[in-house]
């Protein structure tokens, strides 16, 4: 309930912007022909970048978990990586490399290679999960191998996959450092446009609660393609499956996912170094460099931990009941993550300033701010985790005479333990690479990896930007290894 | 055993919340904790090119100094959300827009006129409720290459020449580009703007995210013109020597849009409890001192009469005066932009 309103937090505070306008200019705002538009240019770009991400995402992680391609340890490894690359690194290098690819093409590149990721993992932990006796049945009866592929496998982690869709869609719609520097324009670009021309936080308001529809729907959409989830009792039989021979394709196929590896890590990481070299001459602020490592590190271990704290609750309620009351919370901490961070962050200033002064510009509304834009992170994580852990363990555990509270810290929790895990890795990773919140609520004087980087590249100097892009990266990388870590292990109750 | 780590884990957890919560900081170099007698500026000009200037403000006003560093647009908002909640004290902005919409808010107090008439004429606020601390203009860069004919154009409709199709650099997304454009809708009508808009565009400029890219497109030759602010130049051959930058720049006539001066400034916010510290830091931004150190390591013009920069061949103010636009006028910004939007230009 608390973590439900503290989502609401934003929502609030917008529609009371928004109230301001009188419902004539908000009629007036949506009719606009270029609000129509810019929804329907969104759209499109999500659509794109959450179906390709699907694809490249669910291939990757089969190519790594049940196929003899050649190197797939080395590509398990690399595949998730991109997810410490911030997507407005990677929009900069593509586009001091190639002019030309500014529009949809470079916006739908870069953000798929920053977002498959956010599918790869969880479809690589479904599949490590999955029994390959199924499919080896299926074989059995005479189906081909690719038969096998749609029929079972992709039966299998659709589950997963539709969350990791999920995540990506509503980071393709809040994103704006990317599409900015790509110059393609979609609805957060207005919403941007409104406070930067008039100021004018009504309108951004107005706009801002189209989005949060746009994201309800979207969501709803999900929970449509989850509503079959499949859970069993205990992992199956742990065994490592009969990797899938792919014969003559095994060189194309390792050259194509090589490529998309190539492309969505070695690619920036190569601009990054390139700028570093010839920013060499500039010096190297080491003091300001370690105390952004620092706050980075400090600020975002708190996002997460306290992410994590809100989403266990969330998750295991959505997972396990599939009440009104438990949609509508889950869909409610998706909010936040689909807006702006600028609009979250301005919500925050509005309550900050108003009811906790003594916090505001402190870590801990900072540390709010991170827990309105990423519980969805941590949420999603947990709750196919619970999901896919069977609710008869549970019910045993009641039978035999366990309290509720018992049953959650000696089954539930344990069973989601690689979940809650997976989950905190990853709001870790995303609160490190925030830019627009963290600018306007850390505490003053405080800069992080991802501030310095802002200061740096606001007045071009990309070569004393790229020590903080890197080291950002590097950091990022840590809870990404973690996270793998996580699906590995993701085995259900064994322990 | 995973539930005790649990356990362990959300007690360590409530515990950093809460030593968060006493106001600790991240250990970088302990920051003095926040006292009402500290004087607090949102600065949206980059710390890399301001930094050094405000940290000569401690001595100048006498009293401790906390200064915040974001994009003027944010912070514009950010300021208004806060309200009279506001701990700043002073918003050093890097356009007239911001400080024109804090100022039609009410959220801005009038300085004193010992402030404002330090400045040249039409560089304060009428109403003195901000002051401008350094000015830019537009100018015209080109590749001698490609356009050696630039010496000699006088307005910028020059650009609109077929012959330029395709090699005419601008920056769409940035807002003095964007205050040029107002100052085209002022100077020609929204009719004879919107024309200039649709011509340049039929004529293919290429975009590019900001100045600098423009600058190094002229310097490489990708592009014959390019429209820029004067000082990204200046600090170029600065840096790299005459010698080693291809590209020159051309001031285009006084009374023409395309020679459009934008200024960077400072207001004291209103209900401020440092208003007289915070009076005092703009009377530094105004002082010979602080104007020099603009003329020389921003290549910006003074607003100061008598400065003139020590480093850099600037062409005096006074030469390039003309167009009059009130320049609280350039907060008409979001016509500005509808008008891009409209033609295309986004």
């Amino acid at each position: 309930m608390v973590v439900a309103l503290i989502a609401l937090i934003p929502i609030g505070y917008l529609v009371v912007r928004a109230a301001e306008a009188g419902p004539g200019r908000i009629v007036a705002i949506l009719a606009r022909q270029r609000t129509v538009e810019l929804v329907g240019r969104s759209l499109l770009l999500v659509t794109l970048v959450t179906a390709l991400s699907v694809v490249i995402g669910v291939g990757l992680a089969f190519l790594a978990a049940r196929t003899d391609v050649p190197g797939r340890r080395v590509l398990a490894a690399l595949a998730p990586l991109p997810l410490a690359i911030p997507s407005y690194v990677a929009a900069f290098a593509w586009i001091s490399a190639l002019p030309q690819i500014a529009g949809l093409t470079g916006a739908v590149l870069v953000l798929t290679l920053c977002c498959y990721p956010y599918v790869y993992l969880p479809v690589l932990a479904a599949l490590r999960r999955a029994d390959p006796g199924l499919d080896e049945v299926a074989r059995s009866l005479g189906r081909t191998p690719w038969q096998t592929f749609r029929e079972v496998t992709l039966r299998q982690v659709r589950p997963s996959a539709a969350a990791g869709g999920l995540l990506v869609a509503l980071y393709t719609l809040s994103d704006f450092g990317a599409v900015s520097i790509l110059r393609y324009d979609v609805f957060t670009r207005v919403i941007y446009t409104a406070y930067r021309s008039s100021f004018d936080r009504s309108t951004a308001a107005v706009l801002s609660l189209l989005l949060v529809a746009l994201t309800v729907a979207i969501s709803v959409g999900e929970s449509r393609v989850r509503r079959r989830d499949v859970a069993r009792i205990g992992a199956g039989v742990a065994r490592q499956p009969e990797p899938l021979r792919l014969g003559p394709l095994r060189l194309p196929m390792a050259g194509g996912a090589g490529v998309v590896v190539v492309l969505a890590l070695g690619f920036p990481i190569a601009s990054l170094l390139y700028w570093f070299t010839t920013g060499l001459s500039a010096g190297l602020d080491a003091g300001r460099l370690g105390a952004g490592i620092a706050a980075t590190a400090w600020l975002s271990l708190l996002g997460a931990v306290a992410c994590t704290l809100g989403a266990v609750p969330v998750g295991i309620l959505a997972a396990r009941h599939r009440g009104r009351f438990a949609t509508v919370i889950e869909q409610v901490t998706y909010a936040g993550h689909a807006l702006p961070g600028i609009v979250v962050a301005l919500a925050l200033v509005f309550l900050g300033v108003r009811v906790v002064p003594w916090a505001y510009q402190e870590a801990p509304l900072l540390v709010l701010a991170y827990v309105v834009l990423f519980l969805p992170t941590a949420v999603g994580s947990v709750r196919s985790s619970v999901a896919q852990s069977s609710v008869r363990g549970e019910e045993v555990a009641r039978s035999l005479g366990a309290a509720p509270g018992e049953v959650l810290r000696r089954v539930t929790l344990p069973l989601a333990a690689p979940g809650i895990s997976a989950g905190a890795a990853l709001v870790l990773l995303t609160c490190m690479k925030e830019l627009p919140a963290t600018l306007l609520l850390r505490p003053t004087g405080t800069d992080t990896l991802a501030t310095s980087l802002w200061t740096q590249t606001g007045v071009g100097a990309y070569g004393a930007a790229a020590p903080y892009g890197l080291a950002l990266v590097v950091l990022a990388v840590l809870p990404t290894i973690w996270l793998m870590r996580a699906s590995a292990h993701d085995r259900g109750s064994e322990s | 055993m995973i539930a005790r780590r649990t356990l362990t884990l959300s007690a360590a957890a409530l515990l950093a919340l809460s030593m968060a919560a006493c106001g600790q900081d991240s250990g970088d170099g302990a920051q003095e904790p926040l006292s009402d007698d500290a004087l607090v500026i949102y600065s949206g000009r980059n710390e890399t090119l301001v930094g050094p200037l405000l940290d000569k403000l401690e001595t100048a006003t006498g009293v401790d100094v906390q200064v915040r560093y974001g994009g003027s647009s944010e912070m514009a908002a950010q300021l208004l959300e806060e309200g009279e909640g506001t701990k700043a004290d002073l918003f050093f902005s890097q356009d007239a827009g911001a400080l024109g919409a804090l100022a039609k808010a009410g959220r801005l107090q009038a300085l004193p006129d010992a402030t404002t008439s330090k400045v040249q004429e039409g560089f304060a606020d009428p109403a003195g409720l901000w002051v401008a601390t350094s000015a830019r203009a537009r100018v015209i860069a080109y590749d001698p290459a490609q356009a050696p004919e630039a010496t000699s154009m006088t307005t910028v409709d020059a650009v609109l020449d077929p012959k330029y199709k395709g090699k005419v650099g601008f920056a769409p997304t940035n807002a003095s580009f964007q205050s040029f454009v107002t100052a085209l809708r002022v100077s020609k009508g929204e009719a004879g703007a919107k024309a200039w808009l649709e011509a340049f565009k039929a004529n293919e400029p290429k975009a590019y995210d900001n100045n600098i890219l423009v600058l190094d497109a002229v310097d490489s030759g990708q592009v014959a013109l390019g429209l820029v602010n004067h000082y990204y130049w200046y600090e170029r051959v600065a840096e790299k020597g005459a010698d080693a930058v291809n590209a020159k720049i051309h001031f285009l006539d006084a009374n023409d849009p395309g020679a459009l001066i934008n200024v960077a400034g400072a207001g004291v916010l209103a209900g401020s409890q440092q208003s007289e510290a915070a009076t005092k830091a703009v009377d530094f931004l105004l002082s010979d001192e602080a104007q020099q150190y603009f003329a020389d390591e921003t290549a910006e013009y003074p607003v100061v009469a008598g400065i003139t920069s020590t480093k850099h061949d600037l062409v005096p103010l006074a030469d390039l005066e003309g167009l009059a636009i009130d320049l609280n006028a350039l907060n008409s910004l979001e016509e500005t932009l509808a008008m891009l939007d409209e033609v295309g230009l986004t």
